[in-house]
């Protein structure tokens, strides 16, 4: 694939920093690369260049962004390409593995089924979004402790998943947590410690 | 992976989806995009023009007028599946739009585009055709309303013109007496059904006084398995009843079943009566409940 050159040098810092450091050194690193364009807000969401370009006005992790895409980019390309939020994975490309799952307006997506125009004007979280400064979110902390990953390709979907879910129910049980978390897949069959994670994660999140 | 170019649009208002559509023939409406994004991807569709509905606000909501229940046609499966009139109302419809892919899926998903699209191993077209919905659709000779029975036609085709917009699907709401239930055997990784089986049942004087089963996920459209309705009609509906009633559902499956590596023709074909027996003893619990 051609995108695999313009990803790679961000990738191969991604992962090293992630070596060096773990989790929350990666999250710190995307955040400061991610170029601030604060007053565009204001603009409408998706302006029709010509019929096969829009601009599009949105909010990921809190910061207004604004960029002129084809109209085929899916929102899990402008996320990886065009802001270089790469935390958010590319796993089937076919909403059948989870990876790419982030959350728009509260609700959890597969980014790689939809459109970045769709999601214009809203507001997304990816899991650059969720530590504040050095310190990681609960849901995060709770994966760290309980090893909930193998190769850890899958933790960002499996997070995001546990986040939608858990702000919905707070206190669930385990059967509700595997439904929840039925969409997104992991290679390793790391599920046992995924649900662990999850569980920890809810007493984490109410304490 | 990247879709064929294509232009894009988006309808602000219905009005303004049909003048997309006749301004750009050959368009295709875009609504969660589940069924739609993904073909395009695989370019097994490459629509020139793509006219985003997803906003429309006339064609969202959840909302009763009298003894049925209209649902817009870009409401998602998720709110479906949390509906409290559903759930009370029409039971199967709630129940299978809970069963859909999962959560992600479901939080984008929509009954327009999922009746639109048609696809056989498809929970809702199953669920509409037991219920007896009708869909309507707008186009430029106006609206009409097309029975769910008449609407579903063949593997991904269906009545609606290409010029037409599913605005509503409309489904009874159940009454005293009456209850409905879905039940799937689900392909283990994409959540497709292999067998659906919808049924709404009703109940009078501990006699079955009617009855609408429909199977999916087996044949290219959901279809109405009518000899196992006419069998259960003015029987008790107790375990034997059923069970026998469910045995028929064989001979209207004829040689329509199609198999694929998974689940052979034959297997789907001999499995279907455990899920018919499955829907209608549930339907009849909640009918006795109702």
């Amino acid at each position: 694939m051609a995108n695999d050159d313009r990803e790679k040098s961000e990738r191969s810092v991604s992962r090293r920093a992630f070596l060096k450091g773990g989790a929350i050194a990666t999250g710190a690193l995307s955040a400061a690369l991610i170029p601030a364009v604060g007053a565009e807000a204001q603009l409408p969401d998706a302006v029709e260049l010509d019929p096969r370009h829009s601009t599009v006005a949105l909010k990921v992790n809190g910061v207004a962004y604004r960029k002129e895409i084809p109209n085929r980019t899916t929102l899990l390309q402008f996320l990886r390409e065009d802001l270089k939020l790469t935390g958010t994975k590319m796993g089937c490309d076919r909403m059948q593995c989870g990876a790419c799952t982030v959350i728009v307006n509260g609700r959890n997506v597969y980014s790689c089924t939809t459109l970045a125009v769709e999601a214009a004007g809203g507001e997304v979280l990816t899991i650059e979004g969720l530590a504040k400064d050095d310190v990681l979110h609960p849901i995060q902390q709770a994966f760290v402790e309980h090893s909930g990953y193998q190769c850890g390709f899958c933790t960002s979907g499996q997070i995001m998943s546990t986040k939608v879910f858990l702000d919905r129910m707070p206190n669930p049980t385990e059967d509700q947590a595997r439904l929840a978390l039925s969409g997104n897949l992991c290679r390793c069959a790391a599920y046992k410690k995924i649900l662990e994670s999850v569980m920890a994660a809810s007493r984490l999140t109410r304490a | 992976m990247y879709s064929a170019d294509f232009d894009y649009h988006r309808a602000r208002s219905l009005a303004d989806a049909q003048r997309l559509l006749a301004a750009h023939p050959g368009a295709k409406l875009l609504a969660g995009g589940h069924s739609l994004i993904p073909l395009m991807k695989l370019r097994l569709a490459a629509p020139s023009a793509v006219i985003d509905i997803g906003r429309i606000p006339e064609l969202r909501g959840i909302s009763r007028s009298g003894d049925s229940i209209r649902i817009g046609a870009l409401t998602t499966h998720a709110e479906l599946a949390a509906s409290a009139d559903l759930q009370k109302s029409a039971a199967a419809l709630a129940e299978a739009a809970g069963l859909v892919g999962d959560p992600a899926v479901r939080s984008r998903g929509t009954i327009g585009g999922n009746v639109a699209h048609a696809d056989p191993a498809s929970d809702l077209p199953t669920v509409l055709v037991a219920l007896d919905a009708r869909i309507t659709a707008v186009g430029p000779k106006g609206e009409r309303t097309i029975s769910a029975d008449d609407f579903f036609t063949g593997i991904m085709t269906t009545a609606l013109a290409d010029d037409e917009v599913v605005t509503a699907i409309a489904v009874p709401a159940s009454v005293r007496g009456q209850g409905s239930a879905y039940v799937k055997f689900a392909h283990p990784a994409s959540r497709y059904a292999v067998i659906g089986a919808a049924a709404l049942v009703s109940i009078a004087n501990n006699r079955c006084s009617g009855a609408r089963v429909a199977l999916g996920g087996l044949l290219p459209h959901a279809s109405r398995v009518r000899s196992v309705e006419k069998a259960l009609t003015g029987k008790p509906l107790d375990a034997a009843a059923i069970e026998a009633a469910a045995a028929l559902a064989q001979a209207d499956l004829g040689s329509n079943v199609a198999g694929d590596i998974y689940a052979s023709a034959e297997y789907r074909t001999a499995m279907a009566p455990v899920y018919v027996k499955r829907a209608v003893a549930a339907a009849a619990a909640r009918a006795g409940l109702a």
